[in-house]
């Protein structure tokens, strides 16, 4: 007989876990790890302590900065050669890992199926990789001539002096084309979340602005933390384009470095991953005075909800008729097939731990089917992300942070545009909201279990907890969770599926729960709680 | 030894040079940077064979993406939870060294794990910066005040030195230099298998158990890196060599060393250091005397042939029938395969140790190794590749420090039948319509990685069928013909 509760009239109050995963702790680190841990009440304004240092020995999610610069931000941008300068593991390991689907036009390049190293030896960490580096840049000029070049430094380049940068302006006013490096050696921050900042800098640095096209649409928008992955953004750029919406540029799944170069002239932009890329939305309005919404396509519902908010923004008629026609025709589709699956999964539990925007987002899409989402927490998000931006004022800035260079930036008086500075004026007196992110807590039930970077321990301690139905997180959680007998849905590889966005997204992620929570295999496996009464006397739900 | 490492420098050159000016020979020249390597770091290496522990928790001294990339790695190959500890540098740890990050992570792994043993590897960042990870572990060591402590066993690691096989052998080998002790001999043998998959560390468990011989197979992550569905979670997997069978490494009847070219390279830099390419069975060797046979993976009728043999003559034991039979049916089946894969081009890639013992199998079914190369730079794979393929042996290309594009250009120029390895060159078999046999490390694109049997006489056997069919298949389907009989 399964013990587990199905948790109707509301959620247990998880404190007597919470102590339990404390006790682990030293009394020192438990009252800091206590921070991280939040009993989520969404009519109350609670902190959660994000951001902060993994404590060592713990197997955590994260990353590096390098992982979050490279891996993440430009890994998905095909015309750009991205050159690794160091040893050869931090090359390899960013080689296509991250899924990232890409669409190049008919003789257009495409890089992103590469992984280019400088490979350095001993005797370039003895006497320097500057030259090394400087062949390789050649070198790669010489075989591929592409537009652009960024270097990538890992852990040994700072350290023994090697200048990226330098490097990169000799090469540039050498081969005339555009290269930029990034100080992104992997221990720089707390988490990748560091990288994403630094590569936000450069590319708004080196790259934004650079080619002042003439428009060739009506409604011109860049989206931004987009990065394709299982052909995420196809299935958004497909929305766009019937509705007539000029998608300039995406940062930067299915991008190229040419799109980034006029996104400076969209007339919106539009972020899904807050925590990776609200840096470049925040400097384009100040330089350009392009206004930013949050947008989200995870679900029928958010896809929906950010389809309007696009058309209301732009306040015309015909958009706004459009973008209504393919919601009817879509959300049909959507509802038949949801009514079909939703009775078979509805009632069950999920928990996700994952990325820095997506543990929220995809709560929605669970909550379509009638699955809840009992616990969640990001890998490498910030305040912010938890309780909105409201809190970025308040946000200690520490010596990690610090690390990471902040840009100044100017009105850019040539470019700068009044006309939209003025409209968002007038729509914020209509009550429009720009700048819009509450965060994940608001969005989650009372008594859930709010974690932030949650380690292998802790991991364990909820799934003998809350026995969810389905565990959201990584490649490196699968097999842990799902030895446990829980199925374990990989958010950042979709275990290889996908996509999950807009309307079509939203289907395959319902057939995919479908086939992972009404499947006969897991009851092959004696998950503990099948058969024992209780796991921990002390632990009894009262639901 | 200096003197010989200029003199291949130079050729490499001159090789360099050559090319340059006469554009006529159509070769892929030597380039600086290395697009698509053929290897990965040394760290991941020593935390598979740390896995191979019995109660071991690798912790890697460096930042923790380098910890979150290997996890990843590993995981995707051996579809298993593996749990590899990190001391997360930060900017401060860099500066001031890694210390107090190495001593916090070995308290929490302990207070988290309780592990037996702790296998700490270096990172590029730890070594650059200079740490000393045994000054730490003794630090450690002097401050606690836990009454029991697990074994500590250190590697250094930095990935600026060699590739993943250098990181392992380096594992295997400090694991031997810090716990293995004399004695009175015992009738016990060492096993050293390399970098192998966990099914293969099975096949040669089962070949010593039939023999009756006692051994000492390290590493072995047979178990920990392949798992059963649990009752309840392991936080430490079970299975791996136990500490007191590493104790009694020194005292073994001999050991066998299976590859050839282990981390002997004379090309990376950690030969600069003799000391530290040592193997394990040269420590052993040279400290109590352990007589070694070093030998290819038994992979291949000749190979398999040696291997049984000296297991046989070390023991003063008859091969028990059944591996008789096992050779006469893989003998058997390569005259029933012989029309379709003679004469047959192969590329075969990857580790060089397996490279070698393929090509060796290739080389006596009649396949003609048209390429062996590998990302490892140990300069031997050459000699070693002649030495074991007796058959048309100067038609071999032979290359270290090849990459994948340098696969890729080769094979568009030369056109082989077949490619041989893992699932790294899936594009070049893809954009060319090559069949591809996957086999070695990593392989993620197919279900088993970790269940790949190449070892022994029906490790060679399946393999042969899956080459063969893969033949028989893309001749089949390319035929305009139906045909159901092939």
């Amino acid at each position: 007989m399964p013990n587990r509760k199905n948790y109707i009239n509301g959620l247990p109050d998880p404190s007597t876990l919470k102590e339990e995963i404390l006790k682990k702790y030293p009394p020192k680190l438990a009252k800091k790890r206590a921070k991280g841990l939040v009993i989520n009440d969404p009519n109350l304004e609670q902190e959660i302590m994000a951001n902060v240092r993994t404590i060592p020995g713990i197997i955590t999610q994260r990353g590096c900065t390098y992982a979050g610069c490279k891996g993440v931000v430009l890994g998905p941008t095909r015309d750009i050669i991205n050159l690794v300068h160091g040893p050869i593991g931090c090359s390899f390991y960013a080689w296509l890992t991250r899924r990232n689907q890409t669409r190049p036009l008919e003789g257009e390049d495409n890089y992103i199926t590469y992984s280019f190293s400088t490979d350095m030896q001993d005797e370039n960490i003895v006497f320097g990789g500057e030259a090394k580096l400087k062949e390789a840049v050649r070198e790669a000029y010489e075989i591929f001539k592409p537009k652009a070049i960024g270097i990538f430094s890992t852990c040994p380049v700072g350290l023994i002096g090697d200048d990226v940068h330098s490097v990169s302006r000799d090469m540039k006013a050498e081969l005339g084309i555009n290269i930029f490096g990034f100080s992104c050696e992997g221990y720089r921050g707390v988490s990748q979340s560091a990288g994403h900042h630094i590569a936000n800098n450069g590319v708004f640095k080196h790259v934004v602005g650079l080619n002042d096209r003439e428009r060739v649409g009506k409604f011109q928008v860049n989206l931004l933390g987009e990065y394709n992955i299982g052909g995420d953004a196809f299935e958004i750029e497909k929305l766009f384009e019937e509705a007539g919406i000029t998608l300039l540029s995406t940062f930067s799944g299915n991008s190229t470095i040419k799109s980034m170069e006029y996104s400076h002239t969209a007339d919106l932009n539009m972020v899904m991953c807050h925590r990776s890329i609200n840096y470049i939305a925040e400097m384009m309005e100040e330089k350009y005075g392009i206004p930013w919404i949050k947008v989200s396509f995870v679900g029928a519902e958010s896809t929906c909800k950010s389809l309007r908010k696009i058309a209301d923004y732009f306040g015309d008629a015909d958009l706004k008729a459009k973008v209504e026609e393919i919601i009817a025709r879509e959300m049909a589709k959507v509802e038949a097939v949801k009514s079909s699956i939703r009775p078979k999964v509805e009632g069950k539990l999920a928990m996700m731990f994952v990325g820095g925007s997506r543990a929220h987002h995809y709560q929605d899409l669970f909550a379509e089917l009638g699955i809840r989402t009992v616990s969640a927490g990001y890998e490498f998000a910030h305040r912010d992300d938890y309780e909105g931006r409201k809190v970025i004022p308040s946000i200690k800035i520490d010596a990690d942070t610090r690390n990471i260079e902040e840009l100044s930036v100017t009105k850019d008086e040539a470019h700068f545009r009044p006309d939209l500075v003025e409209k968002k004026a007038e729509l914020v007196s209509k009550g429009f909201e720009f700048k819009d992110y509450d965060g994940m807590m608001p969005d989650m039930l009372k008594n859930s279990l709010v974690i932030d970077d949650v380690n292998h321990w802790e991991t364990e301690k909820l799934i003998e907890f809350y026995k969810p139905d389905v565990f959201c997180a990584g490649i490196k959680e699968k097999y842990v969770v799902q030895k446990a007998g829980v199925p374990l849905k990989q958010l950042h590889s979709y275990d290889y599926g996908g996509p999950y966005t807009a309307f079509d997204g939203a289907i395959n992620f319902y057939v995919e729960m479908e086939r992972m929570l009404a499947t006969n295999i897991w009851k092959m496996i004696d998950a503990p709680w099948k058969h024992e009464s209780e796991l921990v006397g002390s632990m009894t739900i009262e639901a | 030894m200096r003197n010989l490492e200029l003199g291949i420098w130079n050729l490499k050159l001159k090789k360099n040079a050559m090319i340059e000016n006469t554009p006529i020979i159509k070769s892929t020249p030597e380039y600086t940077a290395t697009r698509n390597a053929c290897k990965l770091c040394a760290p991941l290496g020593a935390s598979v064979a740390f896995k191979g522990i019995r109660g071991c928790v690798p912790i890697i001294h460096g930042g923790q993406g380098c910890a979150t990339y290997i996890r990843r790695y590993l995981i995707s190959h051996y579809k298993e939870p593996v749990d590899i500890a990190s001391s997360n540098f930060t900017e401060e740890s860099t500066i001031f060294g890694g210390g107090a990050n190495c001593l916090a992570a070995i308290e929490n792994v302990i207070s988290q794990y309780q592990p037996e043993v702790i296998g700490m590897a270096t990172t590029c960042l730890s070594e650059t910066i200079g740490d000393d990870v045994k000054f730490y572990i003794q630090n450690f060591k002097d401050l606690t005040d836990r009454e029991t402590l697990p074994h500590f066993i250190s590697a250094s690691t930095p990935s600026y030195q060699g590739s993943h096989i250098d990181g392992f052998h380096e594992a295997v080998a400090s694991a031997v230099k810090l716990i293995a002790e004399g004695g009175e001999k015992g009738e016990h043998l060492n096993i050293f298998p390399g970098f192998v998959s966990p099914e293969d560390l099975r096949q040669i468990k089962n070949i010593l158990e039939d023999f009756t011989i006692p051994y000492i197979l390290l590493p072995d992550y047979s178990e920990t890196l392949d798992n059963p569905i649990w009752d309840s979670y392991h936080r430490i997997p079970e299975g791996g060599t136990p500490i007191e069978s590493v104790r009694k490494c020194g005292s073994a009847r001999a050991s066998i060393e299976l590859g050839t070219i282990l981390n002997k390279g004379s090309l990376s830099g950690r030969v600069k250091n003799n000391a530290l390419a040592t193997t394990a069975a040269e420590y052993l060797l040279e400290s109590f005397g352990v007589e070694n046979h070093r030998m290819p993976l038994p992979l291949g009728v000749s190979n398999c042939d040696h291997f049984f043999e000296t297991l046989s003559q070390l023991s003063g034991k008859e091969i028990p029938m059944k591996y008789t039979k096992e050779r006469g049916r893989l003998i058997d089946s390569y005259v029933d395969g012989h029309k379709y894969v003679f004469g047959k081009r192969a590329v075969v890639y990857g580790e060089e140790d397996l490279v070698v013992a393929l090509s060796a199998f290739l080389n006596e079914i009649g396949i003609e190794v048209a390429l062996a190369a590998s990302g490892g730079e140990s300069g031997r794979l050459e000699d070693e590749i002649r030495k074991y393929c007796p058959e048309n042996t100067s038609e071999i290309t032979v290359q270290n420090g090849y990459d994948y594009e340098m696969i890729h250009e080769w094979c568009a120029e030369n056109k082989p039948d077949i490619l041989i390895g893992n699932s790294k060159a899936y594009y070049i078999a893809r954009e060319l319509g090559i069949p591809i046999v996957r086999c070695g490390f990593p392989i993620h694109d197919r279900i088993g990685g970790q269940r790949i049997k190449h070892l022994g006489y029906t490790g060679t056997q399946e393999l042969f069928d899956q080459i063969t069919n893969m033949l028989i298949a893309s001749k089949q389907d390319s035929s305009a013909v139906g045909y159901k009989y092939m």
